[in-house]
């Protein structure tokens, strides 16, 4: 009987392609491996040729993609790995289970490096919550990042949330981790000889996941129920062992190579081992611990959670076992590294599965979708908008801050512990994420951030600006980027339009990279976001991961000042395309996008780590989603203080004071600094923009803030 | 022999069962406006070895009193019957 | 022995352990063990001690309760008995009551949302070993995260607790006002920590020991350890 490819997800050419490179046909377990292997979600065959684009190499970076985490350099001989992983379509149907096995999947990548996770941020983008099932998913969600995170005992410091219709029924999860690890200590999966065992340890094999990675490269059913037994179910509590288990096995150095089971479980890590150590490896089918009967391809395949995958040499196996034991995990020897190259699976002492390690993980053909650039261009040939009196001006202020996509988010972060490990110094609710490391006495600084609107208007302005998003919070607190994770969310490639769109949010995310020597260490490619009831807008997510460049303290973006100068650093006017003034406001107005500029960008970056530097300025705060006076209006609420401001020093049109884009901040400078703080921005547009007051923010005395907002309200934290 | 206890643990009158109330009011919620009252518990089976069925109640009982119920805040019931895969 | 000796009690899930390790060690300087829960005996010269947060088991069946059955529980109760100090923060206290060293139960949060934040708690006594170096009334500012704080027994019983003045701590807002309006969690009177009769053994759920630090947001929880220290070498003569 010949084997269906098309049902295993291969297209007619990959399979030709398969029998080409194996001079026969494949087995039926083979062809089940490699429908998956061989998937968008496990082969980035849609994207690999433009991921390549992307600067990888810096001062910094110790590890570069290609392995389970980018590791970048803190000094003294230590280092943060570290990774953002989308959990999409899990999320969409089954929005706890999605969320939570997210997270753990991506806590075992940073562990694989033989790092101790330390922290963790989520990315969420979420449907409109008047809809009820996209509320639903959204409570889901939250609950089971909460559920997971909480319970493994590592703090959730950061994320970013956001809502638009888009993503009523594909929400976003795009889970990060941060691992601390000694450089010297660092877990490869290149080192693994033959000889050495395989051995797993963790949960016992079930049918959780079996073709998941498949499910994540197609677009929803329309019944989603029918997607359902797909979904993998977590347990933290095992993975709290895991980590803890894995950690004292790699600090006796019994291990030689060390990979998690993610996609594709078994067959994932080990054919990948093999492949990038230039060895074999052979699997027992019989050897691995189940939880009911399974087919061959279904163990291989089958994605049950918290699992590791070991090499070690023999001689370590009592040892590797006994730590086991205390730690309460099954584990087992399932395998062999050996000399011949190829991945093989037997069962019942009959080989099932034989082909060249290579292929699994890395011989699916490269797809080339065909672009084409959507008709009508980049939208938007706005015309200036006029002035805005102050009662207009504080009527589309408070509606602005009513907008979830603005509003406070203590509601969502106060149910993830964000403090274990009493290790977090700027927690959730600010413009920048730090914790201590007590090993070298740093500081590391870790910001998300994702735009659709941007990316939609202009997706190559956009992503860019997306990614500066993420840089610019972390230089005004006084941090030098050190490298770069992302996650592309993105529906179908295969539309012209959409592959456009993506390839230009590429190119965006590569020109900032390339500009401000920000490399990209690790991330993860999430297409087919779409079901029968629309896509998502392009989403590119960006982490930047940086280090505190100085002795002085971080710089808050909130202070409890009793006198000072409120001060506006960058372009008077900002722009409005693709933001919040723009998209609430005044919906199907057109607006300009903005314009990328690196050396603005560079300038504001020096100048921004020099003020905190030279402690000049007691509080700043890039301007960001809704402008000058929504950063404004955060300071005021948060440090309970007021500002005056004088609408001499600024123009009072929308573009002034709600436009986006470009290198903008303000900041609270007391009295006494203002000399200093100047001569920090002095060839940088710079202007005293108001003063320090008892309360409320003004404009010309016109109150911009309803009393209840700010009044006697303690800085959240 | 083998035998099957099945164990309900629910919340002690008295105390209270803030899930249930959240069901309670889901479920009005949704149209069930004839729902009076949602206690939210636990089901518990043990398959165990012992040769007769008093035997085998005596013993779920004492693992209910040992570990598997809280009788501060926790009622149970227990049934026993022998068991056939 | 010089100071006091602290075992903290490590359960498979336990996640506070190496926190009250750096905190008791920035607050007093002195040494801590981690005990794993499968010895059957403390370290000797053990004068404290803790069992920490986390999520033993999972939480599974009852939170705390599989942790109550750990072969080390056993060394504890008898460390309790000779009437040096255990302390229990949040799971911790959570396998206090499981063992019946402390009264009652904790119940989920009535808002049935897990909840990490700051909140206040007033001192009730000073004189317990945990306590000397604060005063009565005095109001400090500590983090909680749990889902299960909300204290239980029935009324009679919770009655003869207040009148026994075991409440320890309770929730409060920034200057000392109690009531359910400062309480996060639904706890009755806003107990948030109570102490046994005998005035060896607290259990609290908010986290003394992510408040040693004011770079952390709040340094209150410091002279909890330090009162503790001074009290074990109080007893010890030094």
């Amino acid at each position: 009987m010949r084997p269906d490819h098309r049902a295993a997800g291969l297209s007619d050419a990959e399979y030709g392609e398969i029998v080409r490179t194996l001079g026969r046909e494949p087995e039926h377990a083979e062809l089940m491996i490699l429908g998956v292997m061989w998937s968008e979600h496990c082969s980035y065959k849609s994207t690999r040729r433009l991921l390549s684009s992307l600067p990888t190499s810096g001062e910094a970076v110790v590890q570069g993609p290609g392995e389970n985490a980018g590791i970048v350099d803190i000094g003294e001989g230590w280092g943060i790995a570290f990774k953002v992983e989308s959990h999409n379509h899990p999320s969409a149907v089954a929005p706890y289970q999605g969320a939570a096995t997210g997270v753990g999947g991506i806590i075992r990548d940073v562990l694989a490096m033989g790092a101790r996770p330390v922290a963790l941020l989520d990315g969420l983008c979420l449907g409109g919550q008047s809809c009820p099932e996209a509320a639903a998913l959204a409570d889901g969600i939250v609950k089971g990042i909460a559920g997971y995170g909480n319970a493994v005992g590592v703090p959730t410091i950061g994320g970013k949330t956001l809502y638009d219709g888009c993503y009523n029924s594909n929400p976003l999860v795009n889970a990060m981790c941060l691992g601390l690890v000694p450089l010297d200590g660092i877990v490869s999966s290149r080192t693994a000889r033959p000889g050495q065992l395989a051995v797993l340890i963790g949960s016992r094999t079930g049918r959780d996941g079996i073709a998941g990675a498949a499910f994540a490269s197609s677009g929803l059913a329309d019944d989603t129920r029918s997607s359902r037994p797909q979904v993998q179910i977590g347990d933290p509590f095992v993975e709290k062992l895991l980590v803890e288990c894995c950690l004292e096995i790699h600090s006796k150095g019994l291990i030689v190579a060390m990979q998690d089971m993610g996609a594709a479980g078994i067959t994932s890590s080990s054919s990948e081992i093999a492949a990038k150590s230039g060895t074999g490896i052979r699997i027992n089918a019989d050897l691995v611990p189940l939880r009911e009967e399974m087919e061959p391809w279904e163990i291989a395949l089958s994605e049950s959670q918290e699992r590791m995958l070991l090499i070690a040499e023999e001689e370590a196996l009592e040892e590797i076992g006994s730590i086991a034991d205390r730690w309460q995990l099954d584990w087992a020897v399932i395998g062999e590294v050996t000399d011949d190259g190829l991945f093989v699976m037997t069962k019942g002492g009959r080989e099932v599965v034989s082909l060249p390690a290579e292929m699994v993980g890395g011989g699916c053909p490269s797809v080339q979708w065909p672009s084409r650039k959507p008709s009508g261009g980049v939208k938007g040939r706005g015309v200036p908008s006029g002035l805005l009196d102050p009662p207009e001006t504080a009527r589309c202020l408070s509606t602005i801050l009513e907008d979830p996509n603005l509003a406070e988010r203590s509601r969502i972060y106060r149910q993830y512990d964000y403090m274990v490990q009493t290790n977090t110094v700027v927690p959730p609710g600010n413009s920048v994420s730090i914790f201590r490391v007590r090993e070298n006495r740093s500081f590391v600084a870790v910001t998300m951030e994702v735009d659709p609107w941007k990316c939609s208007l202009d997706p190559f302005a956009g992503a860019a600006e997306t990614f500066l998003k993420a840089l610019r919070p972390l230089w005004v607190s006084g941090a030098k980027h050190l490298g770069m994770t992302n996650c592309l969310n993105f529906p179908s490639p295969e539309d012209p339009e959409n592959h456009w769109i993506l390839e230009r949010s590429v190119s965006g995310l590569a020109a900032v990279a390339r500009d401000l020597a920000c490399p990209v260490v690790s991330g993860n490619v999430s297409l087919y976001n779409e079901s029968p009831s629309g896509k998502i807008l392009p989403s590119p997510l960006v982490a930047v991961v940086g280090l505190q460049d100085c002795n002085s303290p971080p710089l808050r973006d909130r202070a409890t000042l009793e006198a000072g100068s409120v001060f506006l650093v960058g372009d008077t006017q900002g722009t409005l395309g693709g933001g919040a003034f723009s998209r609430i406001i005044t919906p199907g107005a057109e607006h300009n996008p903005g314009d990328y500029v690196p050396l603005k960008e560079k300038d504001f970056m020096e100048r921004a780590l020099k003020t905190v530097r030279k402690e000049a300025a007691a509080a700043g705060r890039a301007i960001a989603g809704g402008g000058l006076m929504t950063s404004l209006a955060k300071m005021c609420i948060t440090a309970n203080i007021g500002i005056g401001l004088d609408s001499a020093v600024l123009d009072t049109d929308p573009e002034c004071l709600f436009g986006e884009w470009g290198p903008r901040a303000v900041y609270l400078v007391p009295e006494r600094s203002t000399e200093l703080f100047l001569s920090c921005w002095e060839g940088f547009p710079a202007r005293r923009i108001g003063e320090i007051t008892p309360g409320g923010l003004t404009l010309d005395g016109h109150e911009m803030l309803p009393e209840e907002t700010w009044a006697g309200k303690a800085g959240r934290e | 022999m083998t035998f099957l206890a099945r164990i309900l643990v629910f919340p002690r009158e008295g105390v209270l069962d803030t899930q249930g109330k959240a069901v309670e009011k889901s479920l009005n919620r949704i149209g069930f406006g004839s729902v009076r009252e949602v206690r939210v518990g636990k089901y518990i089976q043990v398959l165990l070895e012992a040769d007769t069925e008093a035997d085998a109640a005596a013993a779920a009982g004492s693992m209910c009193g040992e570990l598997l119920v809280n009788d501060l805040i926790e009622d149970h019931t227990v049934q026993v019957e022998p068991w056939k895969p | 022995m010089e100071a006091m000796k602290t075992s903290v009690i490590v359960f498979p899930g336990s996640n506070c352990d190496r926190d009250v390790m750096h905190a008791i060690s920035a607050s007093t300087g002195t040494v801590t063990d981690l005990v794993w829960h499968e010895h059957t005996t403390l370290p000797r010269d053990t004068g404290l001690v803790v069992l920490p947060g986390g999520f033993s088991y999972g939480d599974y069946l009852r939170c705390g309760a599989i942790a109550a059955k750990s072969p080390i529980i056993d060394a504890v109760i008898k460390h309790a008995s000779s009437g040096l100090p255990v302390l229990g923060i949040c799971n911790g206290f959570q396998v206090l009551t499981e063992i019946g060293l402390l009264p009652g139960a904790l119940l989920a949060n009535t808002s049935l949302d897990f909840i990490c934040d700051f909140c206040h708690v007033r001192v009730e006594r000073e004189d317990t070993p945990f306590t000397g170096h604060y005063r009565k009334g005095e109001v400090l500012r500590i983090p909680i995260a749990h889902y299960e704080g909300r204290f239980y027994l029935p009324e009679e019983q919770l009655r003869a607790l207040e009148e026994e003045g075991l409440v320890v701590f309770r929730y409060c807002s920034p200057e000392g006002v109690t009531g359910e309006d400062f309480t996060p969690n639904g706890s009755p009177n806003g107990i948030a920590g109570i102490i046994n009769r005998k005035g060896n053994v607290l259990g609290m759920m908010p986290h003394p020991e992510r408040a040693t630090e004011s770079l952390l947001g709040s340094s209150d929880g410091a002279p909890l350890w330090a009162s503790v220290n001074s009290w074990i070498r109080g007893r010890l003569g030094v």
